[in-house]
This record gives structure tokens, C-alpha cells and sequence, in this order.
């Protein structure tokens, strides 16, 4: 692919559609190479992660939901989304990309499914949130010591198992009674999951996929910092 | 002719069992412990559940041995008991099965090891296959009359799976899909495509069981169908879907449904009919009724 296309001839809002492409078809060198291209024309890091990977990330996305891709194909597309990222967070960290806060995420006890967990936890660093993703199988004391080690805005939690969701109430119980409740904002997300049920345990807010999940974690870091 | 061809034989649909993690939760199983563990810690449980399915009407029964891979069991610290938590599933309910009146099969059910394979995860074909190999040596020992490699979604792990009981045991195979996913599998694979693949493998039945509502299901088993399989196809559906109904988790299929749906699917030719999570022996009995008419 990268042999018929010079993309050193190509213009840059080119090669951003280009990228979009290729993330959309999981090549990895492909994608970096168009990253790498782009910041030596001196594009801003930031620029180049929101419109090209996120850009091309957001698409993936629409085609999951729709039901186009399937997992395999998310993965292999979230593989080169990584792949760019690894390069443009040093200079992200380094930039004045405007950043967001910090996300504690992961699955609860007893629930190993992590896809989507992990695409929201990369959708959120790529909105310029700082990301502490705990893995799977956490149960309340997991949970406590990243949110006292991390001090984040935004706990998040994933289950797929109706027998496990159960447990995130659990959780917030638990926060309530460490008198640390107020202090964070708890989303929610998972197949079983809906918005009855987040009002029901006393979460924030469910967030259906990566894409609301990152529009949530912006609306309500907006209403914290405007308290 | 082993006892399953024996009862292929015959013109009627076979009636399989309905869920066991479901039902176990209603017996006490807490949220997030593992099934396999009563099968050394309470057995007797496990029994209760085999002895009221054969007693509403099933002909095969499958093991308390869904996640007895040592992948899921890893996340309980029982790795080191696969053989034994197998080998326990499958004596509990050959001894209900043998204690039946009429012929009874037990199957040994496989489920994923919830580990994707390479290049997508960490999993080679080769771990996931000695993986399954460790699973079947222990239901074979405890005497299964066939495997039941169930909920998969992935094409290359029922092949590893495969592969892995053919390491240690000729018995019958059966093999189940979960299209959960807009009709498909949640890794892409649809009905059909599930047909042409498997059914050059080395596996006696084929089929298609949880995933969403009984209504999915049957898209997915006429799918099956409709790619003129060289086996006989089995619909295993969920009772409904799950819903939190003032904190407990509740499915709402009724028997009627389930009963209906067993019409439904066997008129379409499906040969061996069961129900998956959220079923109970009174939906298996209402199935049994339904079969006869």
C-alpha cells in the first residue's frame, strides 16, 4: 500500500483522510508513517491525534454499532490507533494540549470482559484525558486503592454480565461510605447496562459506547470546573 | 453404534436441558464465584439441578464444566483443579443419568476460554488447545458420552477446542455459536458461515445456542439450515433476556414461550432442541409438552 501511495506528495488534509483509511483497516505501519509525516510538517501532536486517529476512531466506531464491523475489526483498527498514539504522547505530554483530567476505569469483580473497557479508556485518552486503566476483575478495595493512589475525577466501571453489574452498586455504596462519593464522577457502561439502572445504583450517568462516553466525561468535567 | 447415534435414530426432536450458572445463582451461587466449584463443594446442588431436568423431560444433560478451562478457573485461584472439577462435573451427572429411567446422555460442556487468540490477543492456537485437552481428559475420565463445545464465537477456538479433545478422547463432539451480534457472532462469524466451516471438522452435531432472545436464535438456526448442513443442528435459546428487576436479575421468557419457540424451531428441522441462561426445568417441561403434540 505505502509503496503505490507517496504521501510526502500528498497535501495534509489528505493524508488525515488517508490515516482515517487505514486506521479503519487496522495497518499499523501505515498509520504511523502518515503520523510521523504530518508531525514533521509541524503539525500540532494534538491536531493530528483528534483529526486524524480519534477522526478515524469515531468512524470505527459508528460501524460497530451499526453492525458492520465486528470485534476483530475494532481491535485491529484500535492496534494502529495505538501505534499513533505511542508516538504522539510525549509530545502531547509535553505540549499545551488542553487536558482534561484523570480517569480511574476498569471491569468489576467478577467480569473478565475488557474490549469495550479498553476502547472507552483509549477514546479518553484521546480526548486528552489522563487515563489509569485497572484491567478486569476489581473488586471494591481494587477500585479504592487506584482512586487513593490516582486522586481522579472519573471512576469508571464495566461490567457484561447481568449477574456481575449488580456489583457496581456495591462499589458506590462502599464510596459513599468512605465519604468520597461527592468527590467523583461515576460513569457506567456494559451491554446489559442502561440508564434505569446507573440512576437505580446512584451512578452519574451510563454511557452506551466510547463516543457518549467521552462526551459525558467532557459535559461533566465542565459542570465540575464551572462549581 | 454409540448411544448417541442410537438416539439420532429415532424421528423425534431431542429435547436437551436448560440452563445451569442461572439456576445455580437461584441456589446461592454468589455473583462472580464459579459454578465448577460445587462440584466438589456442594454437590448435591449440581445433582438436584441434573435429576429435575431429566425428570421434566431432557435426553441429554450437559456438565457443570462451562468455564472448567484453566483460563476462567485462573481467575478463581482453581487452576490447578481442571482434571478434578471436570472429572466431578461429569460423575454428578452420569449418576443421574444412569439413575434415569429412560436413556439419558451426558454431554461435557466446553464453554470459551475468554481469552482472544492471536493476532487479536495473547492466546496461541497450541495454549488453547492443550487448555481444552486438560478440560477433556477430566470429563472423559468422569464419563461423558459425548463433548459439548458451546457459546463460542470464534471460529479458531472451536477448532482449538477440537482439536484439543481429539488429543484424548474419540467420543462424539457437538458444537454450539453464540450469534449475539447483529446476527452474527460477536467476532463476525454468521450462521452460515459457521456451517460451511465446521461442518468439515471433526464434530457430530452443529448448532446455535445463548446469544439474545429466542427470536434471534431462530433466525440463526433457520440460517443454519437453509445452508443445507450435512449434520444435525441444534437450538439451545436463552428464556428472554435478562432484565434487574428490583435488584435481581429476572429473564423474561416464559414456558409458553420457550414451548412455542421448540415448535417453532423443530418445524423448521432442528433435531435437538434445549434451552440456555435463564431456563429452568418448568421450561423444559413445557417444551416436552409442547414436542408431543
Amino acid at each position: 500500500m505505502a509503496d503505490d501511495i507517496n504521501i510526502k506528495e500528498m497535501e495534509s488534509d489528505e493524508i488525515i483522510e488517508l490515516m482515517k483509511e487505514d486506521l479503519y483497516d487496522g495497518f499499523v505501519d501505515e498509520v504511523v508513517e502518515e503520523v510521523e509525516e504530518l508531525l514533521a510538517r509541524d503539525w500540532e501532536a494534538y491536531d493530528v491525534l483528534t483529526k486524524g486517529l480519534v477522526g478515524g476512531m469515531d468512524i470505527v466506531g459508528v460501524d460497530f454499532r451499526d453492525g458492520i464491523l465486528f470485534v476483530p475489526e475494532v481491535l485491529m483498527a484500535a492496534k494502529a490507533m495505538k501505534a499513533g498514539m505511542a508516538i504522539l504522547r510525549p509530545l502531547l505530554a509535553e505540549s499545551n494540549a488542553p487536558k482534561q483530567g484523570t480517569v480511574v476505569i476498569g471491569t468489576v469483580k467478577g467480569d473478565i470482559h475488557d474490549i469495550g473497557k479498553n476502547l472507552v479508556a483509549m477514546m479518553l485518552e484521546g480526548a486528552g484525558f489522563t487515563v489509569v486503566n485497572i484491567g478486569i476483575n476489581n473488586d471494591v478495595n481494587s477500585y479504592l486503592e487506584a482512586i487513593r493512589e490516582h486522586d481522579p475525577d472519573i471512576l469508571g466501571m464495566s461490567a457484561l454480565l447481568t449477574t456481575t453489574m449488580p456489583y457496581m452498586r456495591t462499589v458506590i455504596d462502599t464510596l459513599k461510605e468512605e465519604g468520597i462519593r461527592d468527590k467523583l464522577i461515576v460513569l457506567v457502561g456494559g451491554a446489559p447496562l442502561n440508564d434505569a439502572f446507573a440512576e437505580d445504583i446512584e451512578a452519574d450517568a451510563y454511557c452506551r459506547d466510547a463516543a457518549v462516553a467521552v462526551e459525558t466525561a467532557k459535559k461533566f468535567m465542565k459542570i465540575k470546573q464551572e462549581a | 453404534m454409540n448411544a448417541l447415534d442410537q438416539l439420532l435414530k429415532s424421528n423425534q426432536p431431542i429435547l436437551l436441558d436448560g440452563a445451569m450458572g442461572t439456576l445455580l445463582m437461584s441456589a446461592g451461587l454468589e455473583h462472580g464465584d464459579p459454578p465448577e466449584e460445587w462440584n466438589l463443594t456442594k454437590p448435591e446442588k449440581i445433582k438436584e439441578i441434573h435429576r429435575a431436568y431429566i425428570q421434566a423431560g431432557s435426553q441429554i444433560i450437559l456438565t457443570n464444566s462451562f468455564g472448567g478451562n484453566r483460563y476462567r478457573l485462573a481467575l478463581h485461584h482453581l487452576e490447578d483443579q481442571v482434571f478434578e472439577l471436570n472429572k466431578a462435573a461429569a460423575e454428578i451427572a452420569r449418576q443421574e443419568a444412569d439413575a434415569a429411567e429412560g436413556t439419558v446422555l451426558v454431554a461435557g460442556s466446553i464453554g470459551p476460554t475468554g481469552q482472544l487468540l492471536i493476532p487479536l490477543g495473547e492466546m496461541s492456537f497450541e495454549e488453547a488447545q492443550e487448555a481444552f485437552t486438560a478440560q477433556a481428559s477430566g470429563l472423559a475420565a468422569g464419563g461423558v458420552d459425548l463433548f459439548w463445545i458451546e457459546t463460542m464465537s470464534a471460529l479458531e477456538e472451536v477448532k482449538a477446542a477440537i482439536a484439543g479433545i481429539r488429543q484424548v478422547s474419540e467420543l462424539p463432539i457437538s458444537a454450539t455459536m453464540s450469534f449475539d451480534t447483529h446476527g452474527h457472532t460477536m467476532m463476525g462469524v454468521d450462521p452460515v458461515r459457521a456451517v460451511t466451516e465446521l461442518q468439515q471438522e471433526d464434530i457430530s452435531l452443529l448448532g446455535a445456542n445463548c446469544g439474545t432472545g429466542s427470536d434471534e436464535l431462530i433466525k440463526a438456526v433457520q440460517a443454519m439450515l437453509g445452508a443445507n448442513p450435512d449434520l444435525p443442528i441444534i437450538a439451545k435459546a436463552n428464556a428472554g433476556i435478562p432484565q434487574i428487576v428490583d435488584g435481581e436479575v429476572v429473564y423474561n421468557g416464559t414456558p409458553e414461550v420457550m414451548a412455542d419457540y421448540a415448535r417453532a424451531v423443530t418445524d423448521l428441522g432442528v433435531k435437538l432442541v434445549g434451552g440456555c441462561c435463564g431456563s429452568s426445568p418448568e421450561h423444559i417441561r413445557a417444551m416436552a409438552e409442547a414436542l408431543k403434540t
